[in-house]
């Protein structure tokens, strides 16, 4: 089912590529000038391929896909070059013969499954709305729709039909969404961050539908996304797009194993890898910023943040060079790629503090944590957890788990219920931040995951720095500033920084702003909500090391909370496992990941994408995460686990969370022993499905 | 959503029942003695005194608030100053014909706002769209006794075509009234079509730039289709529900209008009340007013939660 | 960065695969479109015109400027230029159309309508900007109250806001008249009052959207308590809302004011008023007396267009 097989068969002469793009330009008018998106992008997708497109933000990749559709906003255009999509030029169409083009040969699904459906509209009429203008009358165009909707794995589809998108879960959308896409069997499916929305295991299970239906349907695919892991997972072929160039191309399998451009390199570096832990291996990172908007660029584009960069590189606009029959890069030193010098050394300088206070208690401790909203929305219940000083503990759960009602109740942002036990060093802390006092605010802090939103864009990042330097730890004058230096050489800003406004600065160094206030004052205990999700993966990886040197350099301890498990592998030392606002598992990291592990651990694990391709099997999870509103019985698991005992024990009796081994602790029926026998073979009965 | 529409009721209530309160001690503000007011300045002390007694204006304040009150509930308006007769039939009246020249004024506006507010949208940026939205903006600047003036001068007077008040006399046919209005609607036009116009573009603009409305496109539906279902549906929900909230600015010009054009309605008459200290009338009309303002506002409400699937079948899962 | 690292052995150059000549570097005056969120650090200042710069540009700006700026010439100067004494009668010339000695005409009481249209704007200029920075202040108070504090606060201050706004402002103006009498300082602060609640309702709401940012939790973990988030953390980044409020209120507030002197609730006579002028020589229309009311009204309307076209420009920029 998974497209990692490497190159596919060339195409039958006779028939037209799926997609062919020929040195196109796409060019956007900004502000009355002329700025280029994309510049001189060839790439070819046959019949029944599945390509890649990947690149950070301002590649250009979804970019490419408007292009394609002709879908540009009113100051874009295709400047250059020529599009072919099986056969038909887009771009000289007419009115009709376009509409024509996109309702049958070319559909495309994009990010936010819920935002690309009227609201106003019923689901099955939107779907339906494909077949009428197929010529089917409308009794017909429901009917075929009711069957594409099974077709995408709808159980019910007769009542999805009926349901306005704002009733369906995200999964589900994108389910529907994509049946409305695949309706008439295009020739080419574009996907556009189809997933990055969705929760791991939905995730899993939409990309496996894709799949699937590619095969079924015969539709060549053109995957464009942030992530290699999925594009890895799902694609025969990929391209890498930097800045609005393709900077190397190939079968992904080779591409990513043996990256031949000194960008792609850097990327698969910035990623950590199985193995690979903060206090041995630091991340590598990409230095430099991408090019202004605006600038001209005479040379390679990459050349500014190349470590191999040359003379001519920076003369000389490379062209594609061949590396081999099936792969190209756009790089003249493209053989010595792969011995790209590190930008940060891969050993850390001074050794970790390691996890001290063995004999005291623990710095936090919860017990007992439940919290249930207006309506009865229980979004923890009953969640016993305990921070070590100076460790990670990662926390890692899906949508509806808790993970963030935790972080909030800890700082005191939401009040838990009655019974619930919050403790620092012991003592209890008050539920209510604005009565907490200063030194209990000192030593909990937080960096959030959009700095867009947590940093007040009206204040200087001087301001925003200072002010817990002078609100917590009572400095002013010259020792004020003297720490504010120190931040700042610490987070690797610079003074020219600090006149400046959040907006006028990149992602990267916002965030790193928003650590410096964080560690201002210096916390004993900071959350970590996401704190890279909003950024690229080269951007990421810097901040992940500066997390990681500003831990051992001022002895913190981190609550670090991420949906992305490669992170929280690499960063955390235990973690703890939520599901529908309980602890299913918590353990040391590389135990939890390595197994044995709880049933929803194991299918949360192997459902994410990963570039580690040795793997076992998938467990494929069905159904929707339920609600919070309404949790199963006895084990809130057991209404998608795998292995259901078939004694009934799992739907009547909720499991106490036992420790077999020492520090790892897993609430569910079947004894550790017997998972690690389960979890050796690889082969699982097939899963309950659920009606969703 | 019962809930949610109980919920509005009652706070609407609270509003009116707030709003009995303002009015009547705004009232109890106001300087002058009724009896006086009405018998003049010359009469004797003891006169004015028996009169007040009749009139029940020497009774404690909230006594007074209570019985007005009290009245309110049965329907009775209370007794003008100026006529010494009950307040209700006039305002009944004078209700009628505001509605009628209010009535005609949204008829033409709505229509209109929106169709330049979505055309604007669909070109926006273009001249067209600034065409439009200029000029909406500046229309609905000008106060309606300027406009109102300028239309008198220029089609009454000098070119002749319309009537120059607002009154087509007794059992005049439906037809003949409507030509009365049409000069005297046109100022109340001017004043809202910039703000509806303005409203039915943004909501427009928001729509077409959303993901729904490229999956649309993306679909291969034709534009005309694309427009109907899917754009108009979303973007006018919101402009609706703004239309219902623009009776504010509508009843302030009505007073003026209706001054301009000695048309005998609800402005006018609590003009006159006002200006002849005739409080009963005053407040009563005040009151009615306000009535109608805030049930609009409710049923602005229950439009859009009528309307929008997503509050009309509670949240998602 | 690079500068350090040890340079790879020059080889040979291998090769393209592209049968085409390589494409030429790029020779066209753009560049290229790099990231929209991750633009390196703009040297401050350069990429971004200013605010002011950016309103200067626009043609509305400057035709409601110039307009404006004439009337504020007109109310400051208006006395020292007009051609006669506005309050100077003379019956023996009244009703007399538009000529050479009278520009405008002359009113009922023979007064020269050019010299009143001028030194109208006087009266108008000061109490229509005090008004508002009335009720801006008041409004956004208010506003910025009922948004933060929400719950039981926001709802029951709603309800009487909104009965206060269910009453038609020309009525609170004539009650306010009649008990206080005809005041410049009293119109001032009725007009103030009555839009009061119309700014506060727009401030509330964008309050609203600012308090769902996460700078205000990371306020409070700051410790900083509800004034300082309220005023310090979510004003400043209301105030371009409220600067737009400001000036569409203003246009409004020459709206209402020229109607209530209309209505004989405003400036009281024989003070040289747009509004009360129209209201007193309406009546001559049938006559056939039509400068008397045309030129105090498109005074009127050339105060509000400027103003309001001003608030348009201001609004376009701060949204962009």
């Amino acid at each position: 089912m998974t497209a990692d097989l490497g190159v596919t068969a060339p195409p039958p002469a006779d028939q037209a590529p799926a997609l062919s793009v020929s040195h196109m330009d796409v060019t956007y008018r900004v502000r009355g000038q002329d700025r280029l998106a994309l510049r001189d992008v060839s790439f070819l997708i046959s019949r029944g391929e599945s390509y890649g497109l990947v690149g950070e933000s301002g590649s250009g990749k979804s970019t490419a896909a408007l292009a394609l559709v002709r879908y540009l906003p009113s100051n874009g255009r295709v400047s250059g070059g020529t599009i072919s999509i099986d056969g038909l030029d887009p771009l000289s169409m007419g009115t009709s013969a376009l509409r024509d083009l996109r309702a049958r040969t070319v559909s495309m699904v994009y990010q936010e499954p819920g935002r690309a459906l009227n609201p106003s509209m019923r689901v099955g009429r939107q779907i339906a709305e494909v077949f009428e203008i197929a010529g089917q009358s409308s009794g017909d165009a429901q009917q075929s729709a009711e069957q594409m909707l099974r077709k995408v794995q709808i159980s019910d589809p007769g009542r999805v039909m009926l349901r306005y998108p704002h009733e369906l879960s995200g999964g589900m959308a994108q389910r529907a969404v994509i049946a409305m896409a695949l309706a008439r069997s295009p020739s080419l499916l574009i996907l556009d961050e189809p997933t990055t929305a969705l929760d791991a295991t939905v995730e899993a299970e939409v990309l496996d539908l894709v799949a699937a239906l590619r095969q079924e349907f015969d539709t060549s695919v053109l995957f464009i996304s942030h992530n290699l892991a999925v594009i890895a997972k799902m694609c025969d072929r990929v391209g890498v797009l930097y800045a609005g160039e393709l900077v190397e191309e190939g079968p992904a399998r080779a591409v990513f194993e043996n990256p031949r451009h000194p960008y792609t390199v850097g990327l698969l570096r910035c990623i950590p890898r199985r193995g690979q832990r903060k206090d041995t291996d630091r991340l590598d990172s990409i230095p430099g910023f991408l090019p202004t908007p605006g600038v001209t660029v005479t040379g390679c584009i990459f050349a500014p943040r190349c470590g191999l960069a040359r003379d001519r590189c920076r003369q000389e606009h490379p062209p594609f060079f061949a590396v081999d029959e099936v792969r190209t890069s756009r790089c003249f030193f493209h053989e010595q790629a792969p011995d790209l010098p590190r930008a940060t050394p891969v050993s850390v300088a001074a050794p970790a503090a390691d996890g001290t206070g063995g004999t005291a208690g623990p710095l936090v401790d919860v017990e007992r944590l439940s919290k249930t909203f207006a309506g009865g929305v229980q979004a923890l219940a009953g969640v016993d957890v305990s921070i070590q000083q100076g460790e990670t503990l990662g926390l890692v759960g899906e949508s509806g788990s808790g993970k963030t009602t935790l972080a909030r109740v800890l700082l005191g942002l939401t009040a838990p219920d009655q019974g619930s036990v919050v403790t620092l060093h012991g003592k209890p802390l008050n539920p209510d931040v604005r009565r907490r006092p200063r030194e209990i605010l000192r030593a909990l802090q937080i960096v959030f995951q959009n700095p867009d939103s947590a940093l007040n864009r009206r204040h200087t990042v001087r301001a925003l720095i200072s002010r817990p330097l002078s609100r917590l730890a009572g400095l002013s004058g010259a020792a004020l500033r003297d720490r504010l230096e120190e931040l700042i050489a610490s987070v690797r800003l610079e003074d020219r920084h600090l006149p400046l406004r959040p907006s006028q600065l990149s992602g990267g160094l916002k965030q790193r702003v928003a650590i410096a206030r964080a560690f201002g004052a210096g916390p004993e205990v900071v959350v970590c909500d996401e704190p890279t999700s909003a950024l690229d993966v080269s951007v990421q990886a810097a901040i992940l090391n500066l997390l990681a040197d500003l831990q051992r350099k001022e002895q913190a301890t981190y609550l670090f909370i991420s949906h992305d498990l490669g992170l929280v592998r690499y960063l955390s030392d235990r973690i703890v496992v939520l599901y529908l606002g309980r602890v299913m598992e918590v353990g040391p990291s590389e135990t939890v990941f390595d197994g044995p592990h709880h049933p929803y651990t194991e299918a949360l694990f192997s459902a994410v994408p990963s570039l580690d391709l040795q793997r076992p099997d998938r467990i494929r999870l069905t159904g929707e995460i339920p609600s919070a509103a309404d949790p199963p019985s006895g084990c809130v698991f057991h209404t998608r686990c795998p292995r259901r005992l078939p004694t009934g024990i799992c739907e009547s009796t909720e499991p106490p969370l036992h420790e077999d081994e020492p520090g790892h602790q897993i609430r569910c029926h079947i004894p550790l022993t017997e998972l690690r026998e389960l979890q050796r073979s690889p082969s699982v009965s097939s899963p309950h499905s659920e009606s969703g | 959503m019962a809930t949610f529409l109980l919920k509005r009721l009652g706070l609407m209530v609270l509003t009116l029942w707030l709003l009995t309160v303002l009015v009547f001690f705004a009232g109890q503000v106001l300087p002058g003695d009724p009896a006086r007011a009405t018998l003049g300045n010359l009469a004797a002390p003891s006169a004015v005194q028996a009169l007040d007694h009749q009139l029940g204006v020497d009774r404690p304040l909230l006594t007074r608030y209570l019985s007005w009150f009290g009245g309110l509930l049965h329907g009775d308006l209370g007794k003008s100053y100026s006529y010494q007769t009950a307040v209700e039939p006039f305002i009944r009246a004078a209700l009628i014909n505001s509605v009628k020249l209010a009535v005609l004024a949204f008829v033409i506006v709505v229509p209109l706002g929106i169709f330049g507010g979505v055309i604007a949208a669909l070109y926006a940026g273009r001249a067209t769209d600034r065409t439009i939205s200029v000029t909406g903006l500046s229309l609905s600047t000008v106060p309606e006794f300027v406009s109102g003036i300028v239309l008198i001068v220029i089609f009454g007077v000098e070119l002749k075509w319309l009537p120059v008040t607002a009154s087509a006399g007794q059992g005049a046919s439906a037809l003949q009234q409507f030509r009365h209005l049409i000069l005297p609607a046109i100022p109340l036009v001017f004043v809202l079509f910039g703000y509806i116009a303005r409203m039915a573009r943004a909501g427009t603009i928001d729509v077409l730039n959303s993901d729904y409305t490229r999956t649309a496109v993306l679909k291969g539906l034709p534009r005309r289709t694309v427009i109907r279902r899917h754009v108009l549906r979303n973007s006018l929900l919101p402009t609706i529900t703004v239309i219902a909230t623009q009776t504010g600015y509508l009843i302030g010009g009505l007073i003026v209008v209706e001054t301009l054009f000695n048309y005998q309605g609800l402005g006018n008459l609590i003009y006159k009340a006002a200006l002849a200290h005739d409080f009963p009338m005053l407040e009563a009309g005040v009151l009615i007013i306000g009535i109608v303002y805030v049930v609009a506002t409710l049923i602005a409400d229950v439009l859009l939660t009528l309307l929008n699937p997503r509050l009309r079948l509670g949240g998602s899962q | 960065m690079s500068g350090s690292v040890p340079q790879p052995a020059e080889s040979a150059v291998p090769s393209p695969v592209d049968p085409v000549a390589p494409v030429a570097p790029l020779d066209r005056t753009g560049g290229y479109l790099g990231a929209t969120g991750a633009a390196a650090v703009a040297a401050a200042g350069r990429a971004t015109p200013t605010r002011w710069r950016l309103l200067l540009r626009r043609p509305t700006f400057y035709v409601g400027a110039g307009i404006l700026l004439f009337w504020v010439v007109c109310a400051v100067f208006g006395y020292m230029f007009a051609p006669y004494n506005p309050l100077a009668q003379q019956l023996l010339l009244n009703n007399t159309a538009p000529s050479a000695a009278h520009w405008f005409g002359t009113d009922p009481l023979g007064r020269d309508l050019l010299s009143r249209v001028i030194t109208g704007a006087r009266d108008i200029l000061i109490i229509t900007p005090l008004a508002t920075i009335l009720a801006t202040i008041l409004g956004t108070a208010l506003g910025l109250a009922m948004g933060y504090i929400g719950g039981a606060f926001d709802a029951v201050v709603g309800r009487i806001v909104e009965a206060f706004l269910a009453i038609p402002f020309v009525i609170v103006a004539f009650m306010f008249v009649v008990a206080i009498g005809h005041s410049l300082v009293g119109i001032t602060i009725i007009i103030g009052l009555v839009f009061t609640p119309l700014i506060a309702r727009t401030v509330r709401a964008a309050v609203q959207v600012e308090r769902s940012m996460d700078y205000v939790p990371a306020a409070r973990l700051l410790g900083e308590n509800s004034g300082r988030v309220m005023f310090a953390e979510i004003l400043p980044n209301v105030l371009p809302a409220v600067l737009v409020e400001f000036t569409v209120r203003l246009g409004y507030a020459v709206f209402a004011l020229a109607t209530l002197s209309f209505l004989g609730f405003g400036i009281a006579p024989p003070t040289p008023d747009w509004g009360a002028d129209i209201q007193a020589n309406y009546i001559g229309l049938p006559a056939g007396y039509w400068w008397q009311t045309l030129f105090p009204a498109l005074a009127i309307a050339t105060l509000v267009t400027a103003v309001i076209l001003i608030a348009d420009s201001v609004e376009q920029v701060l949204a962009s």
